[in-house]
């Protein structure tokens, strides 16, 4: 007897977490409304010229992305555990890579939109025109990194009594490579820096991804082992 | 026996870190057979129902369900399982429906044949009328006759049980005896934990009590002296209640 194809599961798993969101709006709601917590707190914190402003932008950007994608991922792994549903899905016929990529592209799904939100408000806030194509393709595939690693790391947490504080001292060192490499990329692109100086940098933000992506992929069979 | 035995444990040991908790354990169920699995807290009832579907690995010794091996065949094993447990295993955020749709797509299930054993399997558990209702909207009783109709959507050779009854009512637990009773009499291989030893002397054919990591007794059970297994219980454990 053959497992179930593997897509078809990852679409399954996909669908029901959009599902169960679109519904609760548990996930999404929290993240939006830290982000926009956070802007506003920098923005009065920092009060930066607009020099200033387009270097510490991608920082701040960069920063809340990472912590709103925390808070999301605590709680999309969370639901799997509260009522034993991840035990579910561990004895169906399916391959597991297939609930990693699932579970990782609702993720994702939620974080950009989070960051998409962002970026008409600090270009208000911080009087930095954020909204440039560069910048969403920056933030797409800094957020699929970040999703990537978060991901696996907290279905490992979400099995630990203190996951909601384990899981930021887990991540933050794992993309810290990626999110040096993302506000490099970003803070050339917003300080219209020539090409040559950023685009490596986009270069080395796509290879995170595709190291995290396969590596978590690989490890999400072995982490959700007892 | 002429017939081979649906689950064969032969040698089965587990341990966390330095601590046993399954030892050399030997056991095999026959096609059919409704099994209590009885034992004081931490005697390995739980750990042994996660071990037979793959949930958790062994230290070592073997598992085959149907003739198939944990972990190395585990698609054809967990093809003939279904789980149930003190937990609903279920989304609150997903209707009944939904719930059910949802893990009928990862056993394979699609399109008309999905949509009917759903409501086939709604209409059995009497949720047919709660059906596009939110399952975090559900009473104790209502999860739990919507879990065991999760655990029955590809309708598997085995059930297993892991305290069902954990939190029910008298009335809900009536209702669950009844479904686990039809669920025996369609021919399902039916494994329950609990720590209700006149309910299991009620419901099950054979009851197993485990204690240190071992199989300590090993009988029929006798719906009609439902206390005989009480006393074999404090007298292979030396407590005077399984809980």
């Amino acid at each position: 007897m053959n497992t179930t194809p593997f897509w078809r599961t990852t679409w399954a798993v996909l669908r029901k977490d959009l599902r169960a969101e679109l519904r609760s709006r548990e996930l999404v709601s929290v993240m939006l409304l830290f982000a926009l917590l956070a802007v506003l707190v920098f923005s009065f914190a920092l009060e930066l010229d607009q020099i200033v402003s387009r270097e510490a932008v991608s920082g701040v950007l960069w920063v809340i992305v990472v912590f709103a994608s925390i808070l999301g991922l605590n709680r999309s792994m969370s639901a799997e555990r509260e009522q034993g549903s991840m035990d579910a899905l561990l004895i169906a016929p399916i391959q597991r890579g297939a609930i990693f990529l699932g579970k990782f592209l609702g993720n994702l799904l939620f974080t950009l939109l989070v960051g998409v939100v962002l970026l008409p408000l600090m270009t208000v806030l911080y009087d930095v025109v954020t909204l440039n194509p560069w910048v969403l393709l920056v933030l797409t595939l800094g957020t699929w990194g970040v999703c990537a690693s978060g991901t696996l790391l907290a279905a490992m947490t979400a099995q630990t009594r203190a996951r909601e504080s384990l899981l930021p001292i887990a991540m933050l060192p794992v993309v810290l490579p990626l999110l040096l490499a993302a506000v490099s990329a970003t803070t050339g692109i917003l300080n219209s820096a020539p090409t040559s100086e950023w685009q490596g940098w986009i270069g080395v933000v796509l290879v995170i991804d595709v190291a995290y992506t396969t590596i978590c992929f690989l490890l999400f069979d072995f982490v959700l082992e007892e | 026996m002429s017939e081979r035995p649906i689950i064969a444990i032969e040698d089965l040991s587990k341990s966390y870190g330095y601590l046993p908790v399954l030892r050399k354990l030997n056991l095999s169920i026959a096609r059919g057979q409704f099994l209590a699995l009885l034992g004081p807290n931490g005697s390995g009832k739980s750990t042994l129902l996660r071990l037979i579907p793959g949930l958790t690995k062994p230290s070592s010794g073997t598992i085959q369900v149907g003739g198939w091996h944990i972990p190395q065949e585990a698609a054809a094993v967990r093809h003939q399982i279904g789980l149930v447990s003190h937990k609903s295993l279920l989304y609150d955020n997903l209707t009944a429906r939904e719930n059910l749709a949802f893990f009928g797509q990862l056993y394979g299930l699609r399109g008309a044949a999905l949509d009917a054993r759903v409501d086939h399997l709604l209409e059995r558990v009497g949720l047919k009328k709660r059906a596009d209702s939110l399952a975090r909207t559900f009473s104790r009783g209502m999860s739990q006759r919507l879990s065991i109709a999760r655990a029955l959507l590809h309708d598997p050779h085995v059930l297993l049980f892991d305290e069902p009854h954990t939190g029910l009512d008298q009335d809900a637990s009536a209702v669950l005896d009844e479904l686990l009773r039809a669920s025996h009499g369609e021919g399902h291989t039916i494994i329950m934990t609990t720590h209700d030893l006149p309910r299991a002397a009620l419901l099950a054919e054979r009851a197993i009590i485990l204690s240190r990591g071992q199989i300590a007794y090993d009988a029929p059970t006798d719906p009609a002296h439902p206390q005989d297994l009480v006393a074999a219980f404090q007298r292979v454990t030396g407590e005077t209640s399984a809980r």
